[in-house]
């Protein structure tokens, strides 16, 4: 099977049965984190043809022929995403572990939706836990990053 | 001293960018060539006999490298040295739903979980133990206790008292008194990490564990124990650590497992827990039911503190000893209570191990006191925030039970809060349904008296400066998020007058840093961060002596500041950090430094307890008193804190919202503020979970937890969470590095009361039973009407 993933096609043999999460993690893509293999933690989204998905629930199939991006095609340590900076500027990451599905999910919300008040914010990460922050310094980041990709 | 150029300045986390990119890598992200997959069978029962294991069609089945058994490694482990129960796999009976009894290690997590399903086990079913009051009487079928190695009789685990002042004269002088009767459910720490632990034996026959742990001094001393090792053949790896708040702080059992199974199959083993499993496995928050009486007299000041605690420490021991007295002793403040008479009983219950979770012990007597005091107030006519300042501690205060207090800033918490949130205003003025509630904290920065009492510093910092002008910082502290390595880089470069990104922290690996006991009682800031300082002036006096040597002129004179060497009388003399250090180490190689810290002795005019074991010693132990567990919440220096919570109670729901929450906070100085903001935010968020929704739910009858998963067990979403306004009190702590206190689990005590309070000045109920969910409120709301 073909994936195309963060813009490169790689080949990938695979059970039927392999979920998504497991194939990313396979292949070395560890910043998807796995948190409660069912969906309730928002720790393994990434993005299917710009939705965010939760990897958990998806078979490697059902992706195939898609665009996969994970939070290592979002930016890299020396060419940060403006959402990944201000996460880290604003303390919107602490332990770090949930903070890739959270830049995932936010990173297609603010695409679907460049101009959010903090309620739609609010809704738009309900599906990602977060037991460090309190979520005050997250929906910073991202009303911050929706305010400097208005400017640009 | 110059001004402050790198602490005290928000600065993102030195580990920030490998966070935001994914590539920080977590235990589970590790892998290593011939890695296994290893599982535990988890007994169904909650208290059994185990008569036999039958282990061969499981090893027999293909892919499958061992199964282990509790036999095969018996020797018991634990937290706390005076309570060691624990074991990799039962040994003889289980003791709680969800006991290992043994494990495997496969090819493959689908052969792993068929190899398991091979295993006969064959059991007595006992009698379980599921509520505090059935452990207080003795137990049925000639069962004598449910853990053998507990002293007390039947399932008592711990018994405690303590009382200063004449607690009865106090209630029949007082002017107004008032008690009740609370109740609080249990809660976990649910970080987003679950507990994952790799550990592999190298042919020279040495253990290295990678694990995602709090205390890794902890674990490298309980793997030595248990594989009978000496200590310096364990090396203990801490990756990054995807979230703590206790629940990585104890020595466990699947970190045992591990290395077990890595022993008898001769490869790597990794054990990653499912969700359900850290719930099962818990060691979270105790529930307790607390029995709590208050006296003032007609002036308002507080005169008499009376708790009866009982905890239910489910099937361990765990750091329930301290638990024990911490219900108590952490009660005492932080206001001036003459008189005080505790009792704590601990029993033993076969449900999951309750253990230390953010707040430890602090935070259900904190809600309860909290509670009553606004009762106190409402009975005298007094306005909660009058009574909580009138009565608040003073710096540089003896309290009865011993603790000493130093900085103290929580008038300034208080009056802050109370100005900021409208409160003399809108307190009491709000619609039916809305209302404003206070309460205030107070918890330790570390423990003053370490769990084990040895001959060693709690913290121990080493730097090493070399030719390339970099400098590398070596402590075990625990960075489990809470942004402990960013601390030690600021505290380094503030030392040594550079910039940050000169600084390289390495605290993950037991070889080559030195020990510090790890991330638990909020002690790493101020314990490491004194140990960082002092390690950073040993570095800086060599650094100097180069400049002198080179310059001419006497060391005395320099200062460290702006990446330079300057010399002070005469600022034109000055040299480049880097070409100083260069002068300073090319006839005597990389320089080195080290620092350490070690509480004080905390009151001197009192006798000293002994603390070495049969070895003498000049200083003795730092104790507030010679009451029996006068160390219990002694501590070199408290933070204090003082939040109001803006509640909103729906009368036809009973649903309780929090839109805004005034928090401040004395951490005495904030090192890295932007950190110490988010501490108290999250602080905010997992203690309003406890408050109004979090709770283990037990299917009746059972020892099972029915809500083992996110979806059921109900952490506040991002749609609930509260706007927090965070105030930063610096009380400037004579002792703390840079005058530092904690600041990562006193803020968890005052939004529960706050909430409480709040939702009494909304609607007139007083909710005495955690969590405080819509039904409660609605029964309360019934018989208020």
């Amino acid at each position: 099977m073909t994936l195309s993933i963060n813009g490169a096609q790689k080949t990938v043999a695979l059970a039927p049965h392999a979920l998504l999460l497991d194939t990313l993690r396979s292949l070395g893509l560890t910043g998807t984190k796995r948190g409660c293999d069912m969906g309730t933690c928002g720790c393994c989204a990434v993005q299917v043809d710009g939705l965010p998905v939760l990897s958990c629930l998806l078979l490697t199939k059902e992706a195939a022929g898609k665009e996969i991006s994970t939070i290592e095609g979002l930016g890299t340590p020396n060419n940060l995403a403006p959402l990944q900076r201000l996460f880290w500027e604003v303390g919107g990451s602490q332990c770090g572990f949930c903070t890739p599905g959270f830049l995932i999910t936010a990173d297609a919300f603010l695409r679907s939706n460049p101009d959010p008040t903090d309620q739609e914010i609010r809704e738009a990460i309900s599906g990602n836990l977060c037991r460090c922050t309190g979520y005050t310094k997250i929906i910073k980041a991202i009303r911050l990053s929706a305010k400097e990709r208005a400017k640009e | 001293m110059t001004s402050k150029e790198i602490v005290g300045k928000s600065t993102p986390l030195v580990d920030g960018a490998e966070k935001v990119t994914g590539e920080a890598v977590y235990t589970d992200d590790i892998t290593l060539p011939g890695l296994l997959v290893g599982r535990i069978l988890r007994s169904p029962h909650e208290h059994a006999q185990i008569e036999s294991i039958r282990v061969v069609d499981a090893s027999n089945l293909l892919g499958v490298h061992a199964v282990a058994v509790g036999a095969d490694a018996p020797i018991r482990f634990g937290v706390l040295p005076m309570t060691k129960d624990e074991t990799a796999l039962a040994v003889d009976k289980v003791v709680y739903l969800g006991d290992g009894i043994a494990a495997v290690a496969a090819d493959t997590e689908a052969i792993a979980l068929e190899a398991l399903s091979l295993i006969k086990v064959k059991t007595k079913v006992l009698p379980p133990v599921l509520r505090m009051d059935e452990a207080l009487k003795p137990l049925k079928d000639g069962v004598e206790k449910i853990q053998p190695m507990h002293s007390y009789p039947g399932s008592r685990f711990k018994e405690v008292k303590q009382s200063f002042g004449d607690v009865e004269e106090a209630f029949r002088d007082a002017r107004s008194s008032v008690k009740g009767s609370f109740r609080f459910q249990g809660v976990t720490h649910a970080p987003t990490e679950p507990h994952a632990t790799i550990a592999h034996w190298s042919a020279q026959g040495r253990l290295t564990v990678w694990s995602a742990t709090q205390v890794p001094h902890y674990l490298q001393r309980s793997l030595a124990e248990v594989f009978e090792l000496p200590m310096h053949k364990v090396r203990v790896i801490r990756p990054y650590v995807g979230g703590g708040f206790g629940g990585k702080s104890d020595p466990f059992p699947h970190e045992m497992v591990a290395a077990l199974l890595a022993k008898k199959s001769g490869r790597p083993v990794k054990i990653l827990f499912d969700r359900e499993e850290l719930f099962i496995t818990n060691h979270g928050r105790h529930p307790t039911k607390t029995e709590m009486a208050l006296s003032a007299d007609a002036l308002g000041n507080l005169t008499a503190l009376q708790i009866d605690a009982l905890i239910d420490g489910g099937a361990w021991g765990s750091f329930g000893v301290i638990t024990s007295y911490y219900n108590g002793a952490l009660s005492m403040g932080p206001y001036k209570i003459p008189s005080f008479d505790y009792r704590g009983r601990r029993v033993t219950t076969n449900k999951p191990p309750s253990g230390a979770m953010r707040g430890h012990g602090a935070v259900n007597s904190r809600y309860a006191l909290e509670t009553l005091l606004d009762e106190i107030a409402e009975d005298l006519g007094m306005d909660p925030c009058a009574i909580r300042l009138q009565n608040a501690w003073q710096p540089h205060s003896l309290t009865p039970n011993g603790l000493r207090i130093t900085s103290c800033g929580i008038r300034e918490c208080i009056e802050v809060v109370r100005e900021a949130s409208g409160w003399d205003e809108r307190r009491g003025n709000l619609p039916f349904g809305k209302g404003l509630g206070i309460g205030c904290g107070f918890y330790i920065s570390g423990s003053a008296l370490p769990i084990h009492w040895e001959r060693m510093p709690q913290s121990t910092v080493h730097l090493k400066v070399d030719f390339d002008g970099g400098v590398t910082v070596h402590s075990l502290a625990a960075e489990i998020g809470q942004g402990s390595d960013t601390v030690l880089a600021q505290c380094v470069a503030e030392g040594l007058g550079v910039g940050l990104n000169r600084i390289r922290v390495y605290t993950k690996n037991s070889d080559t840093s030195p020990i510090d006991l790890g991330s638990y009682s909020s002690r790493v800031t101020f314990m490491a961060g004194n140990a960082a300082i002092r390690a950073a002036e040993k570095v800086a006096q060599q650094i100097v002596a180069g400049a002198a040597r080179l310059t001419g002129q006497p060391a005395s004179g320099f200062v460290l500041e702006g990446e330079e060497v300057i010399y002070a009388p005469n600022p034109t003399i000055r040299l480049s950090f880097v070409d100083a250090v260069r002068e300073a180490l090319f006839d005597s190689g990389a320089l080195h430094g080290k620092g350490h810290y070690q509480a004080p002795n905390l009151n001197p005019d009192l006798p000293r307890v002994e603390i070495l074991r049969g070895k003498e010693s000049e200083k003795g132990a730092v104790m507030g008193g010679t009451h029996k567990g006068a160390a219990a919440g002694l501590s070199p220096s408290y933070s204090m804190s003082a939040y109001i919570a803006e509640v909103d109670v729906d009368p036809e729901t009973g649903i309780v919202k929090v839109p805004k929450v005034w928090a401040a906070h004395d951490c005495g100085f904030a090192i890295n503020p932007i950190a110490v903001e988010g501490q108290i935010e999250g602080c905010v968020h997992m203690g309003m979970g406890q408050a109004l929704t979090e709770s283990f739910d037990y299917n009746r009858g059972s020892g099972r937890i029915e809500n083992a998963n996110l979806l059921d067990y109900k952490i506040i979403p991002s749609t609930d969470a509260p706007e927090v306004e965070v105030f930063l009190v610096e009380s400037n702590d004579p002792e703390g590095p840079y005058g530092a206190k904690e600041a990562g689990e006193g803020p968890l005590l005052p939004i529960l009361p706050a909430i409480g309070n709040g939702i009494h000045d909304a609607v007139g109920i007083r909710m005495r039973h955690l969590p405080i969910t819509p039904d409660k409120v609605l029964a309360a709301l019934d018989k208020k009407r």
